[in-house]
């Protein structure tokens, strides 16, 4: 086999370099993790609903450094083949794609690839446990999520776009869907991973959760974990996202009540 | 790109309100619409910046790669344009539906950029024939509502205002090979030179008068486009006509010297705000899409 050298871009150049600088480890012996926080806090949440005007329902969302903007169409007929019409409930169709921008190295393909094909079916199958499609028979919901800037989690973050582009359409679903991505280091369950974390070797969990009835709509682990730490990891997930969905809450709460106070004359 | 069913009252009425100087928002015929600018809105790439305008959002991120120089100029570096019609903007667009005018979009792209003066690419140079910078402009299209290619070139000559390209030495390493260092401080960076980069107007015909800044139902009303690119001084870098209906000379000559008229009066108070908005520096509140 011959010696393939691969040149490096800067960005992975620049971030390697800066690991090895600082000798950082993900989670300290006083319990601080790579950006300061401590294992079971969340990153800094921003959030705004209704972005556009020509969608039925846009949000967009930030996650410390991960920005994704998520919009809906819907429910309307349903568009190109007449073979995916469902007499009984409304089809969901979503498509996830990151801007060529996003990632420290620059990505060539927007959507089409077989990551972008697989979250994008996490995410028609998340939002097909929560949104109630059986009071949209022979109808369409498009859910498209655009992920701005990525900095770990994006799945996560994702889920959360598009349940607030959801509210924002005027769709009723079940439930909140809240998502959080978790990983076990040091026997230590870290709740909201970011980019550094999910590739220094840690076994990453992400979970998709309606957190009133405590009902998972999604769980999706490909990594490496021991048997007993399986239960503490998806207890924490949970955890965190019921917190998410606290801040979910109150970004919806806010926006009504922006949007219903009267308008000064 | 999205389009609007217009009735046949409805065309009268836009074209009736053109023929005397008044669209349906009010605006004069050489009238732009509300255009918000903002930079340093991606903090992963080089440059970045987002323009909305009416309706349309466009957002362009700019990153500088170490590439080959092209073997015809190996003194110069090179700039690459993709534009993104994401789903976002219409149902469309899904899957490869944006493709077609994505594609035709970063081809004009590439026309307008094509000259000597634009963009400056020896200084993109670091070593002849070896390494050169190599611009990315990644262009993503957020909200269609008529006008892409005003909006689109505004946000570009942002962007690369906001550029920050990082300085580089060049050192001899032990066999004789050269050996690239990126400077590790984030501040030392080369800012480029902007000031000819050119500007789309799109004029459309609705009638016999042209409009700049089209809106969706006003497209439908026209025949033909004229897109023009016009640089700070007034020289045209690049000309296209598009649509299905044809123009005669007369009217070609016309929608030009007003291309050119309106083309050389945006640069300077778009260079004024930019210069603004780099003034306040760190005290500035970064809105984004939060705002």
């Amino acid at each position: 086999m011959g010696n393939v050298v691969q040149r490096q871009t800067r960005g992975a150049l620049r971030f390697q370099l800066f690991r090895k600088m600082a000798g950082l480890e993900l989670l300290s012996d006083q319990g601080y993790r790579l950006d300061g926080r401590k294992a079971t806090e969340l990153r800094k949440f921003q959030a705004r609903m209704g972005v556009f005007a020509q969608a039925d329902g846009s949000a967009y969302l930030e996650q410390g450094n991960t920005k994704a903007l998520a919009v809906v169409y819907g429910p309307h007929e349903v568009r190109g083949s007449r073979s995916r019409i469902r007499h009984d409930q409304a089809v969901i169709n979503c498509q996830y794609s990151m801007a060529t921008f996003s990632t420290a190295e620059r990505k060539r393909r927007p959507h089409g690839d077989r990551k972008s094909t697989e979250m994008s079916l996490h995410l028609k199958q998340t939002f097909e446990a929560a949104v109630m499609t059986q009071l949209y028979p022979r109808s369409q919901i498009d859910i498209y999520v655009k992920i701005l800037q990525s900095d770990g989690g994006n799945y996560s973050v994702c889920v959360n776009a598009a349940t607030l582009a959801v509210i924002d359409a005027g769709i009723p679903m079940r439930d909140y869907v809240c998502a959080c991505t978790v990983g076990f280091v040091d026997e230590t369950p870290l709740a909201d991973l970011c980019y550094a974390e999910e590739g220094g070797g840690v076994s990453s969990l992400a979970l998709a959760l309606l957190p009133r009835g405590g009902q998972i709509a999604l769980l999706q682990m490909d990594a490496r974990l021991h048997q007993d730490h399986l239960e503490a990891l998806i207890e924490a997930a949970m955890t965190a996202c019921k917190g998410v969905s606290k801040v979910l809450d109150q970004v919806v709460r806010q926006h009504l009540q922006e949007a219903s106070v009267p308008s000064a004359e | 790109m999205a389009t609007v069913q217009v009735s046949e009252a409805e065309k009268v009425y836009i074209l009736h309100g053109i023929r005397d100087d008044l669209r349906v928002d009010g605006r004069g015929c050489e009238d732009y619409r509300h255009m918000e600018i903002e930079t340093d809105v991606v903090s992963n790439t080089d440059g970045s910046a987002k323009v909305t305008l009416g309706d349309t959002a466009v957002l362009v991120g700019v990153k500088a790669d170490i590439g080959k120089p092209r073997p015809k100029v190996p003194n110069e570096g090179y700039v690459e344009f993709f534009v993104d019609c994401s789903a976002n903007a219409t149902p469309e667009f899904e899957g490869r539906g944006g493709e077609e005018l994505g594609t035709e979009l970063s081809n004009t792209l590439y026309k307008v950029f094509n000259n000597k003066h634009s963009v400056d690419l020896k200084s993109l140079c670091i070593s002849a024939g070896e390494h050169c910078w190599v611009l990315y402009v990644d262009v993503l299209l957020l909200q269609c509502d008529g006008n892409l290619y005003d909006a689109i070139s505004v946000a570009i000559k942002a962007a690369l205002f906001n550029t920050k390209i990082p300085r580089v030495h060049i050192s001899a390493d032990e066999e004789g090979g050269k050996e690239i260092e990126l400077s590790d401080d984030p501040y030392d960076c080369v800012r480029l030179n902007v000031e000819n980069v050119p500007c789309i107007v799109t004029l459309c015909k609705v009638g016999h008068r042209h409009v700049v800044d089209a809106t969706l139902q006003e497209k439908a009303c026209s025949v033909a486009s004229l897109i023009i690119s016009v640089t700070h001084k007034g020289t045209i870098t690049c000309t296209r006509k598009v649509g299905g209906g044809s123009l005669d000379p007369e009217s070609i000559f016309e929608m030009t010297e007003a291309g050119k008229r309106v083309g050389k009066a945006l640069h300077a108070p778009l260079m004024k705000l930019l210069q603004q908005e780099e003034s306040l520096g760190k005290a500035r509140q970064k809105v984004g899409f939060l705002g």
